[in-house]
């Protein structure tokens, strides 16, 4: 279901005409149109903004972590197109239990290192990702640092007073 | 130093990056591969990259980046700090973008906050830092490029400009490298007495020296043989790969943030966007020469048109008072107060705010819950997205000429890892 707000950005409409129902939600805030999308939708939708709306450009994928509401994550796109000049963020609810969503690395290979990373600081895996390993922190790391509930200064190490 | 191995030592060599199911099973009697580990402190990578290279004789069969080397948890420590000490953190991001990372921040923040606005003359005063960073970072790059491929004296031709741009950014901010020179709400201080004698000498003296960098290089048959028609790849891969910047630019396509989502008041300002067709590492080079005169014109135009006025918003609850209203004002003290104790509240939203760094587009993603501590602060920064696209310049190509493509990229590893 399309909000109101939403109905004068042009892809918006486009996605709702295309596939019903993918949009859950959104709003556009500061200039900035945000699209909530069904999860099972997230790669259909971004081949269709790709290939037939001319957003060429991944520009990142980065994750929220809203502890302790449930679903905790909130995996956001964001998206620009050249010939348009415009931005869009699309973004898909992942639940702690599941914690997983599928990578669109097939529609732009730029989500390729931005899944990593997110899978390498918060732990939300991708399916059919051709090469998920953590990218910035050691492949011995235990937790995902950007996590509400993991310390700022890490677990293996505590400070006390003396 | 590079280290030399054998395809069947090479496995204990790359185990942190488990390369062991990529690599291809050598067959008796054909030409055996090898495997190249340059980095993490090989001395033409810029900074700590590793790449692991699989070479057949001389040519690049795979490339395979390792990064994470500097990565410093800038994200997770912004979230612990008030919104304005966020700052000094944006400008360990980069060490050659930091007020571009400082001044992305601030106007993220501000979009955020909603109704404050930013004089004209604190918004130029930030062009014009923000272009003085663009030289310096174009400088060095030019430096080391030129090292790299062997040409070494543009070096120190780079070097003694970029002193001086480091001596104008210690007069206005007390600091040569990590200014947090833009803040939000304006500038950390007031441009310092006498700045337009120091910009407009260096800045009148600097076209004639960007000419003097092109002869030194186009005059060099080594530069021409070693840039041109190397590090070609087709500009859909580029895009598709999250490429941005000059590399974008020497590719043909005419984007620049600058001009095409102005910020700071860019739009008052005349330049052009340099571009070149030919995409390979010299037109790299060619676009980035451009980008200095460009970015020397709008020096010059802030230098002689800089208005007068504030260089802070008037929003007492967001930027610190003067020293003598707080002698005699008990509301400005009472700000001071909550603002260094507390810290100001942002509404709650988020915001993505691009900009044009050096390097291409650096975009921070801040999420706010209301409270006086960022809720989220991604960093989308160029060289990230650059180097992800480094497999596809070295597949395929000599290990001779990845030095030149490599550096072509102009990336930081500060800025990858963050």
């Amino acid at each position: 279901m399309l909000p109101d707000v939403l109905k004068e950005t042009a892809a918006a409409v486009d996605i709702d005409s295309r596939f019903p129902e993918a949009i859950t939600g959104g709003h556009t805030e500061r200039g900035e149109p945000t699209l909530f999308i069904a999860p099972a939708f997230i790669v259909e939708v971004c081949r269709f903004l790709k290939t037939e709306q001319r957003f060429v450009r991944l520009s990142s994928v980065t994750a929220v972590d809203w502890l302790p509401s449930e679903p905790r994550f909130e995996v956001a796109y964001n998206l620009h197109s050249l010939d348009r000049n415009e931005r869009l963020r699309l973004k898909c609810w992942v639940s702690e239990a599941e914690c997983e969503i599928d990578s669109v690395t097939g529609v732009w290979r730029a989500a390729n290192w931005y899944e990593r990373e997110v899978f390498d600081m918060f732990g939300i895996r991708f399916r059919n990702h051709p090469d998920l390993r953590r990218i910035l922190m050691p492949t011995d790391w235990e937790g995902h640092p950007l996590r509400k509930d993991y310390p700022v200064h890490g677990y293996k190490y505590t400070y006390q007073n003396e | 130093m590079r280290e030399l191995t054998t395809h069947t030592d090479s496995i204990a060599a790359t185990d942190a990056v488990d390369l062991e199911h990529r690599l291809v099973e050598t067959v008796p009697g054909t030409t055996r591969r090898m495997t190249l580990n340059m980095g993490p402190q090989h001395p033409s990578t810029p900074g700590v990259l590793r790449i692991v290279l699989e070479l057949d004789g001389e040519t690049i069969l795979s490339a395979f980046p390792d990064i994470g080397f500097l990565h410093t948890g800038i994200e997770k420590e912004c979230e612990v700090k008030t919104w304005q000490q966020a700052v000094t953190l944006t400008d360990r991001v980069d060490y050659l973008a930091n007020l571009s990372n400082n001044l992305v921040y601030a106007l993220a923040v501000e979009k955020l906050i909603g109704d404050i606005e930013i004089p004209p003359k604190a918004q130029w005063t930030r062009v014009m830092m923000a272009e003085l960073q663009r030289l310096n970072s174009h400088l060095v790059w030019l430096g080391t490029h030129a090292l790299d491929i062997g040409a070494m004296s543009v070096f120190f031709y780079c070097f003694r400009e970029r002193e001086d741009i480091l001596r104008i950014f210690e007069m206005f901010s007390g600091q040569r490298m990590m200014t947090s020179y833009i803040r939000i709400g304006g500038l950390a201080l007031e441009p310092p007495r006498g700045w337009q004698q120091v910009v407009g000498k260096f800045i009148n003296a600097f076209p004639s020296k960007v000419d003097e960098y092109e002869e030194l290089l186009d005059s060099n048959p080594i530069w021409m043989r070693r840039t041109q028609g190397v590090g070609i790849t087709p500009l859909e891969d580029l895009l598709d790969l999250g490429v941005t910047g000059p590399m974008i630019r020497a590719a043909g396509v005419k984007w620049d943030i600058r001009k095409d989502e102005p910020y700071s008041s860019y739009d008052q300002f005349d330049f052009d966007i340099p571009t070149r067709t030919e995409n390979d590492v010299y037109a790299r080079y060619r676009v980035r020469l451009g980008e200095m005169r460009q970015s020397a014109r709008i020096i010059k135009q802030a230098l002689e048109g800089m208005p007068e006025g504030a260089w802070q918003a008037d929003a007492p609850k967001i930027v610190l008072p003067e020293r003598e209203k707080m002698k005699t004002q008990m509301e400005a003290l009472i700000y001071h107060f909550k603002i260094v104790t507390e810290g100001f509240r942002v509404t709650a939203g988020e915001v993505y705010q691009a900009v044009e760094s050096p390097r291409g587009e650096i975009a921070y993603y801040v999420v706010s819950n209301g409270t006086s501590r960022p809720y989220r602060v991604f960093m989308r920064t160029p060289s990230f997205g650059n180097l992800q696209a480094l497999p596809a310049l070295l597949e395929g190509r000599l290990l001779a000429d990845s030095i030149a493509s490599l550096g072509s990229m102009d990336f930081v590893l500060g800025d990858t890892d963050r």
